[in-house]
C-alpha cells in the first residue's frame, strides 16, 4: 500500500469495515440477499459489481462538469445500463448456467443503490482516479459481505463450498457425518439471507459501539 | 381465473419484499414511519402498474425475437432482447419523472415528506424487477401484465407498511444495543418472511409444491428437495442398517 497516500488508503479500507456499504450505508442489499443460497454465485455477483461500479465510477466523475444536474439520474442510469449489458453478455457467452441462476438478478445491478449512491455520492464531486479507488474500496466491501453470507449459508444449508462437499458425503456418511451431523436445509430460502446480515450487523456493531444507533 | 389467481400469487407467494427481496434499500430506509410508508408504497403501486404493462408493449412489440414482423416479413428475424435493460430503465425513469410532478402539483405535503425518495423510486429494484420478472415469466397478455404490475405493488405496499407499524412500536422494547435500528429491522423481516412462507400452498391446497416459474427460487426450491432426498436416502440406508 505505499503506493497510495493515506487519503488514498482511507479510500479503499473503510468501506471494509467501518463505512461498509451493506452493514453501515444500507445500499446494496437486495442482490446481497437474493443470490447468497451458493458461494459461486455470490462470488460472481462481486466481481460484475466490482467491474461496474469502478468503470462507472471513472465514467461519471470524468462527465461529471458537463452533465447538467436535472438529468443526471438519467445519464446515469445509461451508463450503467450499458456496462451492465457488457456484464450481461459476457457472463452469458462463458458462464451460461450461472447467468440463469443469477437470473433478473445480473439487470437488477442497474438498480442496486451501491451504485447510484456512490455516484451521487462520491463521483460528481471527485476525480477519476479517486473515484476509481473509492469504487474499488465500496465493491469490496460489498463482496466482501455477499461472500461471508454465501459462504456460512452454502456451508451450513448444503454441506458444500463452490460444490466440493467438504464435510463429508451425506449419503454414505462420511466426514461429519459419519456422527450424525445434517445439514440444515433451512439455510437455503431465502429468510436465512437476512438474518444473517441481520447477525453479521450486530457482531460488527458489538465490536465497534460507536456505530450503534439510537432507536 | 386466472387473474384472480395472477394477482393473489403476486401479492402473498411471490411477494417482491419477502420472496425475492426487491425494493430492499428503499424498504429499509422509509420504513421508520407508518405515514411516509404509506405514501412511498402507494407511489410504487402506482408506478408498478404503469410501467409493467408499458414495458410489456415494448417488449412484445421491439425488443423479443420476431417481435419486429409487424414492421414487415424482412425484420422477423431481428432480435433485440439485449436492449430490453436499457429501454426498460429508460420508461421507467421517465415514468418517475412524470409521477413526481403530478405528486407536486396536486399533493405538496406528500411531496415534502417523500423528499428525497420520490426520484429514487427511479432505481427501486423493485420496479425494474417487476418489469423483468415480467419478462422471464413470460407472461401473455396485456391485461395480465397490468395485474402482474399491480398485484406486486400491493404486495410491496403491505410488506413496508407491516414492517413501519411494527418498527413504531418496537420503539419501545428493550433492544440489544447493537442491534438497534438496521440489525432488529433485517431479523424481524427475516421472520416475516418465514410467514409468508407459509403462503406457499395456498393455491395447490397445500398438496403439492407450487411451480415458481422464479429462477432463483427454482434453484432453491431443487436445492432443497435435493437435501431432502438424500436426508430419505440417509434414512433408509440407516434402517436397511439396523436390520
Amino acid at each position: 500500500m505505499a503506493l497510495l497516500s493515506k487519503k488514498d488508503r482511507g479510500l479503499i479500507m473503510d468501506p471494509l469495515a467501518d463505512n461498509n456499504p451493506i452493514t453501515i450505508q444500507v445500499l446494496g442489499i437486495c442482490s446481497a440477499l437474493a443470490i447468497t443460497a451458493q458461494l459461486k454465485a455470490s462470488i460472481v455477483m462481486a466481481v460484475s459489481v466490482l467491474f461496474v461500479l469502478s468503470v462507472g465510477n471513472v465514467v461519471i466523475s470524468l462527465m461529471r462538469n458537463i452533465i447538467p444536474s436535472k438529468i443526471r439520474i438519467i445519464v446515469q442510469l445509461v451508463v450503467v445500463a450499458a456496462l451492465v449489458i457488457i456484464v450481461d453478455q459476457v457472463l452469458k457467452a462463458f458462464a451460461y448456467e450461472l447467468s440463469k441462476t443469477l437470473s433478473v438478478f445480473v439487470g437488477l445491478i442497474i438498480t442496486n443503490c451501491i451504485i447510484m449512491g456512490r455516484f451521487e455520492a462520491f463521483a460528481l464531486g471527485n476525480g477519476p482516479y479517486r473515484s476509481f479507488l473509492d469504487g474499488i474500496g465500496n465493491a469490496a466491501g460489498y463482496g466482501a459481505i455477499l461472500i461471508i453470507v454465501g459462504f456460512s449459508r452454502e456451508l451450513l444449508g448444503s454441506g458444500t463450498l463452490l460444490g466440493f462437499k467438504v464435510l463429508g458425503d451425506p449419503i454414505e456418511k462420511t466426514g461429519l457425518y459419519a456422527i450424525g451431523y445434517e445439514n440444515n436445509g433451512f439455510m437455503l430460502l431465502s429468510p436465512m439471507a437476512l438474518i444473517v446480515v441481520g447477525i453479521i450487523i450486530w457482531v460488527q456493531r458489538s465490536r465497534n459501539k460507536t456505530l450503534i444507533e439510537e432507536n | 381465473m386466472e387473474h384472480v389467481e395472477l394477482f393473489f400469487k403476486s401479492i402473498f407467494i411471490d411477494n417482491m419484499v419477502f420472496a425475492t427481496f426487491l425494493g430492499m434499500c428503499s424498504y429499509l430506509a422509509v420504513s421508520k414511519k407508518v405515514s411516509t410508508a404509506v405514501g412511498l408504497g402507494a407511489a410504487v403501486i402506482f408506478v408498478l402498474a404503469v410501467t409493467v404493462p408499458m414495458n410489456w408493449l415494448l417488449d412484445q412489440y421491439v425488443l423479443r425475437p420476431g417481435a419486429l414482423t409487424w414492421l414487415g416479413p424482412e425484420y422477423a428475424e431481428y432480435d433485440l432482447s439485449f436492449l430490453s435493460f436499457i429501454l426498460f430503465i429508460a420508461t421507467i425513469a421517465t415514468m418517475v419523472q412524470l409521477v413526481e410532478i403530478v405528486v407536486e402539483k396536486f399533493a405538496p405535503a406528500l411531496y415534502t415528506s417523500l423528499g428525497i425518495f420520490l426520484p429514487l423510486i427511479a432505481v427501486n429494484c423493485a420496479i425494474l424487477g417487476g418489469s423483468l420478472f415480467m419478462q422471464s415469466r413470460d407472461i401473455q397478455t396485456l391485461g395480465l401484465a397490468f395485474n402482474y404490475g399491480l398485484a406486486s405493488g400491493i404486495g410491496w405496499f403491505l410488506a413496508i407498511l407491516a414492517i413501519a407499524a411494527i418498527r413504531e412500536k418496537i420503539r419501545y422494547s428493550n433492544v440489544p444495543a447493537p442491534l438497534r435500528g438496521l440489525g432488529i429491522t433485517f431479523i424481524i423481516t427475516g421472520l416475516m418472511a418465514i410467514g409468508f412462507m407459509s403462503f406457499g400452498g395456498m393455491l395447490t391446497g397445500g398438496e403439492e409444491k407450487t411451480e415458481t416459474t422464479d429462477e432463483v427460487a427454482k434453484v432453491e426450491v431443487q436445492s432443497q428437495d435435493t437435501v431432502e432426498e438424500e436426508e430419505s436416502l440417509a434414512e433408509v440406508s440407516q434402517e436397511i442398517n439396523n436390520k
